[in-house]
């Protein structure tokens, strides 16, 4: 049977646009299937948006890409309606464990807290995550959603315009050209878009060298994220396993700065690598093999007049943290609902300016922490790798020393503080779910609180009265009626009232709260749905 | 505001002085380093409040 990859699971056919006499317009154009252009397509699409999907290849990835899918990446995916089948085949892990030589020095687990349907995370291979987004766009258009995903279209260039964008594609059968209200890139981190226009990609590039390779062995290991500093197999540098579904494995070896790529990439060699790591007799194939170097960058603004950024196009990160991946799906989700509003004419233009201001600040969080991990395992200076291991070598015995072990600060969402969207706030609630912070989810008997979120503009109220519909111009707002009494175990309680006995919060389409109150009150919905709407 | 406190405040200065010397006895310079670093993660964790941790970096740096 031919591998996943290998299959091309959306071939080229030839689009009615090709023979148009003029250029066909169209709503939105993503360029690239990646897993942020494929997450984007499908939130446009559910939420009516007809999109069209265009990439140069025809089939998933391949290579050693993201693996690590976080929480609120699958409840992102749930909200699509591709959240099972992922979570039943990916790999489940919360647990990890910190080597210093031979020796465990630390040992963590990544959800101490229950009350959440969702896993800390899951390991998926990227190429399958691809194929089971791919599956979902299939399902949706077969219920005649307007996605329109043509494989094996190179887009080769563009004409920004002040009211659309001229996209020029070439195609087995020649070039054509279309044109999209709203262009949104997703073609990756050496984004052939952002090249086109000159657009510069700042940032640090770390000169360390990492050797990455997908492996297939039958082992009897559990499944958690093992980190070695400084191992016998690997003298002076670092290394990582990590569990993939299939009996693949994902190791990462530390090669360091001046090394000879070519002979380090030579199967023998990372075999003999291999060998000395998991032992003689281990029994392995290589999947992958690739040898790589960090950078941690960001465009200067991800939106350009009517062209957008998504995802690894507009920003980058090291592999530590899961960083990557996990904050593209993000960017779909900040921007899908924001678009719609806009194409939809319910909110003005202004309102795309939010995602540049909301999805900066998330990248700017995620390259902080993965720049200060890869700091953690490269350290630069003489100084800082005396630090470095000052504080592994406590960490085994003194239990201060470990929340200073930086082996990846694992991807969480962002929360917007300081939003231009974010209405009212009010005393005694907890802090973490204030204006701008994603919805913290919580069983409510057999169901859960994060399900019923999501798509529209929401009303949840915790043992207030509300009306069940409001309708804000044009934009409905439903009530989530709840009770503290829903969840007997008081996680819906402790995360949203507090001491508080009451609440109201206005929940986004993209689950994250916008405002909040102690009790209904129609002005103060209608003044935050404006403010949430850029609408005032 | 918690204030790092800058005026003498250990008790018995020469033999705490002589006791920080004598934990470096025998210690080839690498070690020294290490336990050094050791030693300043330990009293940082100790004094846990960030603006007196700060105040004393900041002292450190200009004597």
């Amino acid at each position: 049977m031919p591998q996943v990859w290998e299959v091309p699971l959306y071939p080229y056919r030839r689009s009615a646009d090709q023979d148009a006499r003029a250029p066909v317009r169209h709503p939105v154009v993503i360029v690239g299937a990646g897993p942020v252009g494929l997450v984007m397509a499908i939130d446009l699409a559910l939420g009516g948006v007809p999109v069209v999907l265009l990439d140069e290849n025809d089939r998933v990835s391949t290579g050693s890409r993201a693996i690590c899918f976080a929480k609120r990446t699958l409840e992102i995916l749930d909200r699509l309606g591709c959240g099972e089948p992922m979570v039943d085949k990916g790999v489940q892990w919360h647990a990890g464990r910190v080597f210093l030589d031979r020796r465990q020095v630390y040992a963590f687990d990544l959800l101490p807290e229950g009350g959440h349907r969702r896993p800390a995370f899951i390991n998926l291979q990227q190429y399958r995550f691809e194929a089971f987004l791919v599956e979902r766009i299939r399902a949706l258009q077969a219920e005649g959603r307007p996605i329109d995903l043509r494989g094996a279209n190179r887009v080769f260039a563009i004409d920004a315009r002040d009211d659309h964008v001229s996209v020029t594609i070439d195609t087995p059968d020649g070039p054509y050209r279309i044109e999209a209200d709203w262009l949104i890139a997703c073609d990756g981190a050496n984004s052939p878009i952002r090249t086109m226009l000159g657009l510069e990609f700042l940032g640090r590039t770390f000169e360390d060298n990492f050797l990455i390779a997908d492996i297939v062995m039958a082992a009897d290991l559990p499944s958690e994220r093992r980190f070695w500093f400084d191992p016998p197999f690997n003298r002076g540098q670092s290394a990582l396993l990590h569990r993939q579904p299939d009996n693949v494995w994902r190791v990462d070896f530390q090669l360091g700065r001046d090394i000879d790529k070519a002979e380090e990439r030579k199967p023998e060699n990372v075999i003999r690598r291999l060998r000395a790591f998991l032992g003689e007799k281990a029994e392995f194939e290589l999947e992958w093999v690739s040898i790589y170097t960090f950078q941690c960058r960001r465009m200067a603004r991800f939106r350009h007049g009517r062209i957008l950024f998504a995802g690894d196009a507009a920003h980058q990160v090291s592999p530590f943290g899961a960083r990557g991946a996990n904050s593209g799906i993000q960017d779909a989700d900040n921007l899908g609902w924001k678009l719609r509003l806009v194409i939809d004419g319910k909110a003005p233009g202004a309102l795309i300016d939010s995602y540049d201001f909301e999805r900066i600040q998330a990248a700017d969080e995620n390259i902080l922490n993965s720049t200060r991990s890869t700091d953690f395992i490269t350290p630069k200076s003489a100084v800082s790798r005396l630090f470095r291991d000052a504080v592994l070598e406590l960490a085994e015995h003194r239990a201060f020393a470990r929340p200073l072990v930086n082996s990846g600060r694992l991807s969480l969402p962002c929360t917007h503080d300081g939003s231009p969207l974010n209405g009212a706030d009010a005393d005694g609630l907890p802090a973490r779910t204030r204006p701008g912070a994603p919805a913290a989810d919580a069983p409510l008997g057999e169901d859960w609180l994060i399900d019923r979120l999501g798509g529209g503009f929401q009303l949840v109220t915790i043992d207030t009265p509300a009306p069940d519909r409001l309708d804000c111009d044009g934009i409905g707002v439903e009530r989530v009626a709840l009770s503290a009494a829903d969840d007997p175990s008081r996680a819906l309680a402790e995360r949203y009232l507090g001491p508080a006995d009451g609440a109201v919060y206005l929940v986004r389409p993209d689950q994250h709260v916008a405002a909040r109150w102690r009790q209904f009150d129609e002005a103060e919905v209608r003044a935050a749905v404006a403010r949430a709407t850029a609408r005032q | 505001m918690p204030e790092l406190i800058t005026q003498p405040n250990i008790d018995r200065p020469d033999d705490f002085y002589a006791e920080l010397i004598g934990l470096h006895e025998g210690l080839a310079r690498q070690e020294s380093d290490a336990l050094n670093a050791r030693l300043i993660l330990l009293l940082a964790n100790h004094i846990g409040d960030r603006e007196v941790l700060r105040q004393a970096m900041r002292a450190a740096r200009r004597p």
